[in-house]
């Protein structure tokens, strides 16, 4: 009994060290002299890698809940006799929530765990300490326009997805089922508020960014530099990266409706 | 300018409550060829590191060109590690990278040159290990012995005064070694380098090396030039130099009584 | 290895793709072009019951949108409800002595704000308050005066 108290306390220390640490990373990260000049085309290589090629699975899964979205809400609604508001109740579904958190999600299984693996391969194969031995700092060269490419793409994608969302929905309920096209739009517009809903949602998307980038180089800058390191590693990415959404997702909406 | 080039005094290191490194004293005389041998895990690797201040000893200290370099700030520590090059275990290439760009790296960071002044300095390095002709490869395309001369020629790019070698001919094929020996022994004659090698291939090190340290159980258990360690009768020294398979280090793993265990 | 240029390209089409997609959720799924500030002004109106009213209900005339509620506070001396609204620039002609009515859409729908204009030469100005209003419709007040009124009946 006292062995598992103390292991959870162990284990309690251990994750505010890694806490302190990660955090301590990514001021180093960030507070690195700025040589935006020299910064900027290694960002945009990795807004390529990390953005443009995660650009599929998101426009693609927000086609699919659009889609679905689309039909069970009208399946729902039929039943009180306004399929009208169809346009709204996806528009503030997508842009609100399924946006951010699934667009979150699927950056953190893709991007994240691939941004991982990078890095702590390059870790076990040495190139971040030879890249320390030539005297430049990977922190800059290699973590930094990583890190900025990620906080840049995750919004964008958000944006992406949740067009595709709507336009999914637009298929699906207009075309398809036969709500009438002047009520969808006109009843989303009506509803779906630019400042406190779509600005709101984007800065959901910087948030994730920034959290689920983090982890990420995070873990792959610190994983231990054998195969089975970095694969858990990569897990830890997903995994952590996922939850932390969902919870920052919980606590954003809260103050969020709260209206700030 | 002191004569020795690194000189480690009174160093102690710990990793996981456990010292790896205990009060180790080393002299690396300037334009020498020194080799740090000694079994797997006995810190030699670790003792690189402290030399680039990659790590940090809990006590002693580290001289290179008589600096201390743990007392040095970030921006001096990084012109102190430019007249130092290394060649890591897995040769640490980038693998985004061609070989000549991999090459042109250091060049590109620190320096610039025109274009023009640095394809023809990396191709000249490239000449220097045999490669130039594989300079657009990938390094996922090389074998792992011309991985070893593709980096050695980008570590050998800013003109360090001073070469590391970890684990230099580690799984290496014979062909491959014997460049890799020749190239350590000429480019340290002609560049007047002064190389540090660390290793546990005993005859290709003994082959070059000017003098050698053993180390064992995170002490220095012997030192002196290759025929001094040959003839060295210390028994630990004795048995890694000559591949003993018993001796100080035994062969059986601790365990039970062997009949008890077979239950006879 | 992808050449350069083509990846420079691929990063600046997607941030385009993604700054026309933030438009677009702007513009058309959001409707925002519609009450910017620079094109509304504004009018208080009081109530003595607002009911279900929420902010951004519509303000209409003769069923038609021309603005929004912006605010609903209680005035601390007459402890009535005062409703902020931004009305269109282009009703800049209503009458000064134009009414307020809360209607709810449909059945069981949101509350809003139907203006009744009134006669007067004078046109409603930016920052006026309209007095004569019509509170919202509750519920519970319209069931019991059928009760009574059918009791009533009865009699």
């Amino acid at each position: 009994m006292i062995g598992w108290i103390e292991k959870l306390g162990h284990a309690g220390l251990l994750f505010c060290e890694h806490v302190g640490v990660s955090g301590l990373f990514l001021l180093r990260t960030i507070l690195r002299k700025p040589r935006v000049i020299r910064l900027f085309p290694l960002v945009v290589e990795q807004v390529y890698s990390v953005g443009v090629l995660s650009f599929v699975i998101v426009a693609l899964s927000g086609l699919f809940i659009g889609m679905v979205l689309a039909l069970q809400g009208y399946n729902i609604l039929e039943r009180f006799g306004s399929v009208e508001q169809l346009g709204q109740l996806v528009a503030l579904s997508v842009v609100r929530e399924l946006g951010p958190v699934i667009g979150g999600l699927l950056f953190a299984g893709r991007a994240g765990s691939s941004l991982t693996a990078e890095i702590g391969l390059m870790q076990a194969t040495e190139q971040l300490a030879s890249m320390e031995m030539m005297a430049v700092d990977p922190l800059w060269r290699i973590i930094a326009p990583r890190f900025w490419a990620g906080v840049i793409s995750m919004p964008v994608l958000i944006a992406i997805f949740c067009v595709v969302a709507v336009f999914g929905s637009y298929l699906v309920g207009v075309e398809w089922l036969g709500v009438d096209a002047g009520q969808f739009w006109s009843n989303m517009q009506a509803s779906v508020n630019f400042r406190i809903d779509i600005v709101n949602g984007i800065i959901k998307g910087f948030v994730f960014g920034i959290v689920i980038t983090w982890i990420a180089v995070y873990q792959g800058y610190y994983a231990t530099p054998t195969a089975a390191g970095i694969g858990r590693a990569t897990t830890k990415t997903v995994v952590y990266g996922s939850l932390v959404v969902l919870g920052l997702d919980f606590i954003l909406t809260s103050f969020m409706l709260g209206g700030w | 300018m002191t004569d020795n080039f690194v000189e480690i005094i009174g160093l102690h290191f710990a990793r996981n409550d456990h010292w790896v490194l205990n009060d180790v004293n080393l002299r690396i005389p300037r334009g020498k060829i020194v080799a740090i041998m000694g079994p797997s895990g006995s810190g030699k690797t670790t003792l690189l590191r402290l030399i680039s201040a990659q790590l940090r000893p809990e006590i002693g200290k580290v001289l290179v060109n008589g600096v201390d370099v743990n007392s040095l700030a970030r921006s001096d520590l990084y012109k102190m590690r430019s007249l130092m090059g290394m060649l890591f275990q897995s040769s640490g290439l980038f693998t985004g990278l061609s070989v000549f760009e991999n090459v042109a790296f250091p060049l590109r960071e620190h320096t610039k040159l025109s274009e023009d002044i640095i394809r023809n300095v990396v191709l000249m390095q490239l000449e220097a290990v045999g490669l130039r002709g594989a300079r657009d490869l990938m390094p996922s395309e090389l074998s792992g012995g011309m991985a070893h001369r593709v980096a050695l020629a980008r570590a050998l790019v800013l003109n360090p005064q001073l070469m590391m070698y970890d684990e230099p001919f580690t799984g290496q094929d014979p062909i491959t070694m014997g460049v890799l020996v020749k190239l350590i022994k000429h480019l340290n004659e002609v560049l007047e380098l002064t190389s540090i090698i660390v290793s546990h291939d005993v005859a290709e090190t003994m082959s070059i090396a000017d003098y050698i340290y053993v180390i064992a159980d995170s002490r220095i258990i012997g030192e002196g030039t290759p025929e001094q360690i040959a003839n060295d009768k210390s028994p630990l020294v004795n048995q890694f130099i000559h591949g003993l398979a018993d001796g100080p280090v035994p062969f059986h793993y601790p365990a039970n009584k062997y009949r008890e265990d077979l239950k006879l | 290895m992808l050449n350069k240029r083509i990846v420079e390209l691929l990063v600046g089409l997607f941030m385009l793709i993604g700054i026309v997609a933030v438009f677009v959720l702007a513009f058309k799924v959001s409707g925002l072009s519609m009450y910017s500030s620079n094109g509304s002004f504004h009018v208080a109106a009081v109530f003595d019951n607002i009911g279900d009213l929420k902010v951004r209900a519509p303000v209409t005339i003769a069923g038609v949108r021309i603005g929004e509620v912006d605010s609903i506070a209680i005035d601390n001396s007459t402890f009535k409800a005062k409703v902020g609204m931004h009305i269109d620039k282009k009703q800049d002609k209503l009458p000064a002595d134009t009414t307020a009515k809360i209607l709810t859409a449909g059945l069981i729908g949101a509350n809003y704000i139907e203006l009744i204009p009134g006669y007067d030469e004078s046109n409603l100005k930016d920052g006026a308050l309209i007095i004569d209003t019509q509170p919202a419709i509750v519920l519970e007040n319209l069931v019991g005066q059928l009760i009574y009124k059918l009791s009533g009946d009865k009699k």
